[in-house]
């Protein structure tokens, strides 16, 4: 049962990857990485 | 920084919220610091049973057999949890510069969580108990489990929904990926009859070896995606934050992702080695945890490798102390979990006490440092606070908390190999060397070295309390207000 499962699993796994990549987000893979530091979260 | 980029990023916040939800972060944190203390008090006291039997005067609910569940669910769901949860909503607010979705289900998880973790404190000394380790909590508590968790992905996943920064911040990844896998994994291993309702009691809705392996299924990925990928998601975030510099490579930050998340799933069967599991399931156990060395390094690296060229921060730094040295116990267990995986080591290691040293240098050195550090980054900025009350507090905790770990795991390692050549020796007529009550009577002197190890661990929660403590007496609970459009802009544009 696990096996069908993980195998599943693996297709849910690999669509996410697709639209991530299809939407851009592995575009820019430095800007991000600066944004977090550049957000002021010191109050 | 790309032209689709920009144009989306000037998007209106929908729902018109001018400050960050931080009453339910602060919930979370406060008890993350409480629950650490609860969680590990139980784990000494249950050390100090190894050492002393007859320390609780045999009150069966103070019994070892019930209090180590109680421990293990207090110190990864109560304490891991709510340092989970509460760093996730902090995390993905700032990343995705909106406020967390739904206010009212996000204060539902807390109260939600907290009364899973009361009735778990309950129920288990009780001696209710449905007997898969990890998940020994009783049908009803199952459902509420369930119930809070699902309402924890909508508020998540709602919250990245309506982002306002086009990207998804790798470290959202991680959480996601550990928020869906759990509720999976929840759902499929506590499938149960109930039997009744009080005594709670209910039965599996697998049987023999297929009960074992949904049980090691979930028992493995419960380390891979609470235990690791959701802490993965924390060391993201915090590390660059707290060293003042973005992730070494945030592409291989990406790679980490996909190559951890498409590996992990098969590691489980490594928990069954030579038992009536089929030979094959142990041995692609067995193949997939050797693979799961490699993405687990990259991102040991790419954590530690972000204060590159800037070692010195580490000099002075208590909060970069704990994360980066959690990212070294990180490396070192994702090295000795696959190397304990391989079945000729296993045959030495299994059963024996260098499991239970496996664990805690992954579950102190890895997790309890990075969220306490994580911890110690956050909770100054959830009242109003530039730093913790006392930082020679975080230094002291920072090493009375190491000596502590290295004194628990170094015991653990040496008492465990030493079973396990105990209790392997023959003499040349084939008979044992050895009875097993002499490789106890061995351990012993290693017993009361581990007992002093969580001691000093525990110690150094109890500091950090005070600390957080005082922390809170002189800061005040403020909104923090969301940032304008726009006003994250990356430093190299």
């Amino acid at each position: 049962m696990l096996v069908p499962l993980s195998v599943v699993l693996v297709f849910a796994i690999g669509a996410c990857f697709w639209w991530a990549t299809a939407h851009g987000q592995f575009d820019d893979l430095e800007g991000p990485a600066h944004r977090v530091v550049a957000d002021d979260d010191a109050h | 920084m790309t032209a689709a980029a920009c144009t989306t990023m000037s998007l209106p916040m929908a729902d018109g919220a001018t400050t960050f939800n931080y009453t339910v972060v602060r919930q979370f944190a406060i008890m993350t610091v409480v629950w650490g203390i609860v969680g590990m008090a139980v784990g000494v006291l249950i050390a100090a049973q190894l050492l002393w039997p007859d320390l609780t005067f045999g009150i069966p609910w103070l019994s070892y057999g019930r209090l180590r569940p109680l421990h293990t669910n207090a110190v990864i769901f109560a304490f891991g949890g709510s340092g989970l949860i509460g760093t996730s909503y902090y995390v993905v607010q700032r990343t995705c510069q909106a406020r967390l979705f739904c206010g009212p289900l996000a204060a539902f998880t807390f109260w939600g969580w907290t009364a899973v973790i009361v009735l778990a404190a309950i129920t288990l000394p009780l001696g209710f108990t449905s007997g898969k380790e990890y998940a020994e909590l009783e049908w009803p508590i199952d459902i509420l489990i369930a119930v809070v968790w699902i309402a924890y992905a909508i508020v998540f996943f709602g919250t990245i929904a309506k982002r306002r920064t086009p990207h998804i911040y790798v470290a959202n990844w991680f959480y996601g990926a550990f928020i869906l896998t759990i509720a999976l994994l929840h759902i499929v291993n506590s499938a149960e009859v109930p039997a009744s309702l009080w005594p709670m009691k209910s039965y599996s809705a697998y049987a023999g070896v297929q009960d074992a392996m949904v049980q090691w299924w979930y028992g493995h990925n419960a380390v891979g995606f609470f235990l690791t990928a959701g802490f993965l998601g924390m060391m993201y975030y915090f590390v660059p934050k707290q060293a003042g510099r973005p992730i070494y490579s945030y592409r291989l930050s990406i790679v980490h992702f996909w190559a951890l998340i498409f590996t992990y799933m098969w590691a489980g069967p490594h928990h069954l080695h030579y038992t009536a599991l089929p030979d094959w399931t142990q041995s692609i156990g067995m193949l997939f945890s050797l693979i799961l060395l490699a993405p687990s390094w990259g991102g040991m690296i790419n954590g530690m490798m972000t204060l590159s060229g800037a070692w010195h921060k580490l000099r002075d730094d208590p909060i970069l102390k704990f994360l980066i040295v959690s990212l070294s116990f990180y490396g070192m267990s994702t090295f000795e979990g696959p190397m304990m995986s391989i079945k000729t080591v296993n045959a030495l290691s299994h059963y024996t006490d260098w499991t239970i040293g496996h664990v805690h240098s992954g579950a102190l050195g890895w997790v309890a440092f990075i969220t306490i550090g994580s911890m110690y980054y956050m909770i100054p900025r959830m009242f109003g606070r530039p730093q913790m009350w006392s930082m020679r507090l975080v230094t002291a905790h920072f090493w009375i908390a190491t000596l502590g770990v290295v004194l628990y795991i170094a015991s653990m390692w040496i008492a465990g190999v030493m079973q396990g050549l105990m209790w392997r020796a023959t003499n040349p007529d084939g008979t044992l060397t050895y009875a097993f009550v002499e490789s106890v009577k061995a351990t012993y002197p290693f017993y009361a070295i581990r007992l002093l190890g969580g001691t000093l661990f525990l110690a150094g929660m109890l500091l950090m309390a005070w600390n957080v403590a005082r922390t809170i007496a002189i800061g005040k609970a403020t909104a923090a207000p969301i940032p304008p459009v726009g006003a994250m802009l990356p430093a190299a544009a």
